[in-house]
């Protein structure tokens, strides 16, 4: 179990190291964000006010969006340097490739969400500061979840046809429990009445939503990526 | 042996969320006040057809609809199904007779 | 084979005299007091709604069987049951607005089981893009996409206890009055008996289409 976690992360920091160098996900994949929650403020705020609720929706959908994107990303990069065959054959566990890559990709989607949060909250006027270690969690446990599904599927696809269309029609119905989850606590907590204990509910929901889906990922990503 | 080691901290792991998740769940649920119900959300209550009132929205034609709906649908694909499988046959049939001839 | 070519008709024709013959038993049923006549469409919107669940799970376990052992038919019977899963989801997903329209006065609700039998049934359309345009190797992918969709199955029903939502609650059908729970269960049978039917001619459609790739290149040689 060591060993998977140690070679996990040697497969963190090598994407690391990659982005460091050239920024390139990290600086498009924000931008991205950032222009997301433009967009959707010319459909949500009205007569200069945001509509109730609708910094949530859009915090989240933003994730999906950008994570999607990041996803598609990093394997394409993987796929153009034929990388992913190197990680394949090297003497690493498959659940090692899977986690390191889901390492990496959570890391540049906190680093992104650590932006995002506070610019929704000042664009949207929300109370970011009300219960901010459970909207952490929420945040936390929900990327964990989006980003377990899409690390799967994304390696997945790679070598399919029509796959920059087909991640998201897979992965998006499939993370569905993960964005209502996220949306409906991140509600709670930001709505007029804040509702701490449903937001808790919702929390464990998402816990609950990453602990199998993290074990069903992984038991497939072997069988998956042997071909 | 270190395969079986890990896949009983992976199942640890797994019951630990697991229990995480709904020791926290189970509390704040019983809490968690219901709304009042409407358009009988519980049970079916049966009534006999003198007692019914006045209906605004008339909803024959959205029963009808609905019946339709099912029929159509079973009939359409049960047609796509009997049409493809019936195509496929026949090439079957026909590659098959092909085989044949080359064989003799 | 020899066993589902009698199978099938006898199941068919079962299935289509328990439909002709449904709304005769429907009506038996008295009526519900909220909801009146368009409560009726509840006999076969229910049943189509379990049957798409039904098949999900099939789907799903043979989805999972074929990721472990990689067996043909395991795939086949995925991609029947995924099929299957989208029509009964458009029956499903029609008939429910229908009802809706009359019981709630709107054709649509965000409310949780609704919408999540909405995802599960693009989950399913996803399955079925995947395989259509995944290019090769897709049956491994979309046995992937299968087993994750059953696996969502639990958060589906179970969300409608916890989310506010308008949609009768899983306690309605347990405690429904015995002449409704007739109807219903006699119309629930029938939806089965013509899914089983359905299920097998569509695998063997699967099974004739490899035959024939098979018999192509046995051509070329």
């Amino acid at each position: 179990m060591i060993r998977v976690l140690a070679d996990a992360w040697l497969i963190a920091r090598k994407d690391l190291r990659v982005e460091s160098r050239s920024r390139e996900l990290a600086a498009t994949t924000l931008f991205f964000a950032v222009a997301c929650v433009l967009v959707f403020s010319f459909a949500f705020v009205q007569e200069g006010r945001a509509v109730e609720n609708a910094a949530a929706g859009i915090l989240w959908i933003t994730i999906a969006f950008s994570g999607t994107l990041a996803l598609g990303r990093t394997f394409e990069r993987e796929r153009q340097g034929e990388t992913l065959r190197a990680l394949l054959l090297a003497p690493v566990e498959r659940a090692s490739v899977y986690l390191g890559k889901l390492a990496g990709l959570l890391l540049l989607l906190g680093a992104i969400e650590i932006v995002l949060l506070p610019m929704v909250a000042l664009l949207f006027d929300a109370p970011i500061s009300r219960a901010p270690w459970l909207l952490a969690a929420l945040l936390a446990f929900g990327t964990l979840g989006f980003a377990a599904v899409g690390t799967l599927f994304a390696a997945m696809l790679v070598r399919a046809q029509s796959r920059d269309v087909l991640l998201p029609v897979v992965l998006y119905p499939i993370t569905v429990p993960v964005i209502i989850g996220g949306v409906q606590g991140t509600a709670a907590i930001f709505g007029t009445e804040p509702n701490l204990p449903v937001a808790e509910a919702w929390l464990s929901m998402l816990i609950f939503f990453d602990a199998v889906f993290v074990t069903l990922a992984l038991w497939t990503f072997a069988p998956v990526m042997t071909d | 042996m270190i395969r079986a080691l890990r896949s009983h901290a992976r199942a640890a792991l797994v019951a630990i969320l697991l229990s995480v998740g709904v020791g926290t769940a189970v509390p704040v649920m019983a809490q968690q006040t219901l709304p009042s119900t409407t358009a009988a959300q519980d049970g079916f209550v049966p009534v006999s057809p003198e007692d019914m009132g006045q209906e605004h929205l008339p909803a024959t034609p959205l029963v009808f609809a609905a019946y339709a709906t099912v029929w159509v649908a079973l009939l359409l694909y049960v047609l796509t199904l009997w049409r493809r499988l019936g195509r496929v046959e026949r090439e079957l049939a026909d590659v098959s007779a092909k085989l044949e001839a080359r064989r003799r | 084979m020899r066993l589902t070519d009698r199978l099938v008709p006898l199941l068919l024709l079962i299935a289509a005299v328990m439909f002709a013959a449904a709304p005769y038993v429907i009506d038996t049923a008295p009526y519900e007091s909220t909801m009146g006549l368009v409560q009726r469409i509840f006999y076969f919107h229910f049943p189509s709604a379990m049957t798409m669940m039904l098949t999900a799970i099939v789907c799903g376990i043979a989805s999972a069987l074929y990721l472990a052992r990689r067996k043909p038919i395991d795939d086949r019977v995925a991609v029947a049951a995924a099929e299957l899963a989208v029509v009964f989801g458009v029956i499903v997903l029609i008939t429910g607005p229908l009802w809706a329209r009359k019981a709630w006065g709107v054709w649509w609700v965000w409310d949780a089981r609704i919408t999540s039998t909405f995802v599960m049934w693009m989950v399913f359309n996803a399955y079925l893009l995947l395989r259509r345009f995944g290019g090769p190797g897709s049956e491994v992918l979309s046995a992937a996409v299968g087993f994750f969709g059953m696996m969502l199955v639990p958060f589906v029903y179970w969300s409608v206890n916890f989310w506010r939502t308008l949609h009768p609650k899983t306690s309605v059908v347990p405690t429904l009055p015995v002449d409704m729970g007739i109807p219903l269960y006699f119309c629930w049978a029938a939806f089965t008996i013509l899914y089983v039917a359905l299920l097998i001619v569509r695998v063997r459609l699967e099974a004739s289409r490899s035959a024939l790739e098979e018999a192509y290149l046995a051509l070329e040689d």
